[in-house]
């Protein structure tokens, strides 16, 4: 299984290389991918730079161009596949469908993957994409139990990326706005989820609000740890309780499914956290090259071993992880 | 596929005459989940009101039973039979086999037109007529454009874009397609293979006693500081506020529009199919309905997306004859 890790700059491409990564995807640095944050990104000279990198070390570089480009802007989508296209990048990894007919059509060799954010849940999506545009690989939303990506595997057209680690939407991505409609911008069109533009921390009294466009997300007592407030993991009020009404902030780590998902057939696992840094890259990294090793030296005795799950805790929001969809504790 | 009707192209340059017939008024599908005497008394209103399009069937929650298929098709002919163009909708996140299932038998009869909510229904759809629904991101014109070859006839604008980003759509949208805005309702902000209605009672998911049946209009979900911001409907998330564009029939005449849709809410759906018809005929002024519709609403309004703020907002009606 095939390790793909984030690179939201050369530093964390460097040390995602050097740690193990059989391949990193990256961005450039504009709203044309889903982490559109400020500092992060490659400029076309930085990203030569770092393929070139990645290729003497023999790892892979699939660039994401993964937001929704509206009529005036395509041709800024266009100019970065055919970037893309001209530094020889190993695949696109791509959402909208009209980018996805651009790319087919004007660099029928450019390799083709569907990203996250086209919410393609369903083998009968898949086959959309393999149709029309040769899809190669599809990278499946985080809301699919274990047994259904198995069965979307069994009937796939096109290989199948899970995410393994790392921040978790509890919503079909490519399908949440909640974002925009607290803040006017959306991972779909802006390429950020709860921008830190839209974020103010106020001192009260009692501790510390967090408000995300102005809309209260979280109340923390003095001395409690503070998360970015990402909107669905704020605290609200329903029925009269006040709770994680949506999600806890906690983290996906499917390490220990590892076994299954390799039987399901899965052909590579993506690390979550461009927007993080080299630090926690080159950590996570060389944990989870250090896992699919011991997996791949005695499959039948595979377990993760304390001392990863605990580090990996470590740079987890909220400290916590969970294996999210994949075994549903909520079901 | 004589039965699908409204499917054709009409974009013939608008005389001042056609504008009075133009646009016309859709009842999105419930997004909520009704007891069936409720849903049959719905569309009973609905046969009897000035809606000239009906989408049908359940767009959430698979496990929502109280309506069946055969039911379904039953209030379709129903309202067929009032004159309503009737579309059958599908599931947004389709992700069982269970799902495909049904998904392949909406997909596959040819009674009446499909709105596609989900890329796999459009792949099932196999180029005959659809609509794509606004779970469907249709972000630019290349976009439609693909589609439309794959046989869409009508989409449904995403709620979170702009008049600006619909008007340079509208400019480039393909021959014999419609466009369709999603104008009144509680919106769609988000869906997750999580029920947030079962994790609210504290139930799991597969024993959720179909609790969403107690929120006709969904859950609301309060900030600390009680703001009323989001509804809880099963694995969807809605705002908490109503959109309400009816200021803007004005501009989406201007853009071509073709249709407005009216999602469902639980009380006095009839009295805001009555109002947008009314002020669509020049009968009623926008203001005046405004008025009308924030009674009517859970909440309160909101239109932000529409200019280009947070959807959240509400920017004040500019007065102007529609």
């Amino acid at each position: 299984m095939e390790l793909v890790c984030p690179a939201g700059n050369l530093p964390s491409l460097k040390a995602a290389v050097d740690n193990g990564a059989n391949a990193v995807y990256l961005g450039f640095r504009d709203d044309t991918n889903a982490r559109h944050f400020a500092g992060l990104n490659f400029t076309p000279a930085k990203m030569a730079d770092g393929i070139a990198y990645a290729r003497r070390k023999g790892a892979r570089v699939f660039v994401a161009l993964n937001t929704f480009p509206r009529p005036g802007g395509f041709a800024r989508w266009q100019q970065a596949v055919d970037r893309a296209a001209e530094l020889k990048v190993d695949a696109l990894i791509a959402a909208d469908i009209g980018v996805l007919d651009y790319a087919s059509s004007r660099h029928p060799g450019l390799t083709l993957h569907l990203s996250v954010q086209t919410s393609a849940t369903n083998y009968e999506a898949l086959r959309f994409y393999h149709e029309h545009f040769g899809v190669r690989r599809a990278v499946l939303p985080r809301v699919l139990s274990m047994s259904q990506v198995r069965h979307v595997i069994e009937k796939s057209p096109v290989e199948i990326e899970v995410f393994g680690f790392g921040s978790l939407c509890v919503m079909v991505e490519g399908r949440c706005i909640l974002s925009s409609y607290a803040t006017g911008r959306s991972p779909n069109t802006y390429g950020a989820c709860s921008p830190a533009s839209h974020v103010e921390w106020i001192e009260t009294p009692k501790g510390l609000d967090t408000r995300l466009g102005g809309v209260l997300i979280q109340r923390h007592p003095k001395g409690e740890n503070v998360g970015y407030p990402t909107l669905c993991k704020g605290t609200f009020c329903v029925g009269g309780h006040t709770y994680h009404a949506i999600e806890d902030p906690i983290s996906l780590n499917a390490m220990a499914l590892l076994p299954e998902l390799a039987a399901a057939g899965v052909k590579a696992v993506k690390i979550e956290g461009r927007q993080r840094s080299p630090v926690y890259v080159a950590q996570v990294t060389r944990i989870w090259r250090q896992a699919l090793d011991a997996f791949a030296r005695n499959p039948d005795g595979f377990t993760p071993r304390p001392e990863w799950t605990a580090e990996l805790g470590k740079v987890s929001e909220g400290a916590q992880t969970t294996l999210g969809a994949y075994h549903r504790p909520w079901q | 596929m004589t039965a699908v009707r409204g499917t054709g192209s009409d974009k013939q340059p608008m005389s001042s005459e056609s504008t009075q017939q133009r646009p016309r008024l859709s009842v999105g599908p419930i997004s909520y989940y009704w007891p069936k005497d409720r849903v049959d008394a719905f569309y009973d209103q609905v046969a009897e009101s000035p809606a000239d399009i009906v989408y049908l069937g359940e767009t959430i929650c698979s496990k929502r039973n109280e309506v069946r298929w055969e039911d379904w098709l039953a209030i379709g002919e129903r309202l067929a039979e009032a004159g309503k163009e009737v579309v059958l909708s599908t599931l947004a996140l389709v992700e069982a086999e269970s799902e495909l299932i049904r998904l392949r038998g909406i997909c596959g009869q040819d009674r009446f037109l499909v709105e596609a909510n989900d890329l796999g229904a459009v792949n099932l759809m196999q180029g005959r007529p659809f609509v794509a629904g606004h779970s469907v991101n249709c972000y630019n014109d290349r976009t439609l454009a693909v589609l439309a070859r794959q046989g869409m006839r009508r989409w449904v604008l995403p709620v979170e874009l702009t008049h600006e980003a619909l008007a340079e759509l509208q400019a480039a949208r393909p021959d014999g397609v419609e466009t369709e805005v999603f104008a009144y309702g509680r919106l769609p902000l988000a869906y997750s293979a999580r029920c947030f209605t079962a994790r609210a009672r504290n139930l799991p998911k597969d024993d959720c006693r179909y609790c969403c049946i107690d929120y006709p209009d969904g859950l609301t979900l309060s900030t600390q500081d009680d703001n009323r911001f989001l509804a809880l409907n099963g694995i969807q998330t809605q705002s908490a506020l109503t959109v309400n564009l009816i200021g803007e029939l004005p501009r989406m005449r201007e853009l071509g529009v073709d249709i407005i849709r009216i999602s469902p809410q639980a009380a006095g759906t009839d009295q805001v199919i009555a109002l947008y018809h009314q002020v669509l005929i020049g009968a009623t002024d926008a203001a005046e309905a405004v008025d009308c519709l924030e009674r009517l609403m859970p909440i309160g309004s909101c239109n932000g997306y529409w200019h280009g703020g947070a959807g959240m907002e509400q920017r004040p009606l500019v007065v102007g004859a529609a």
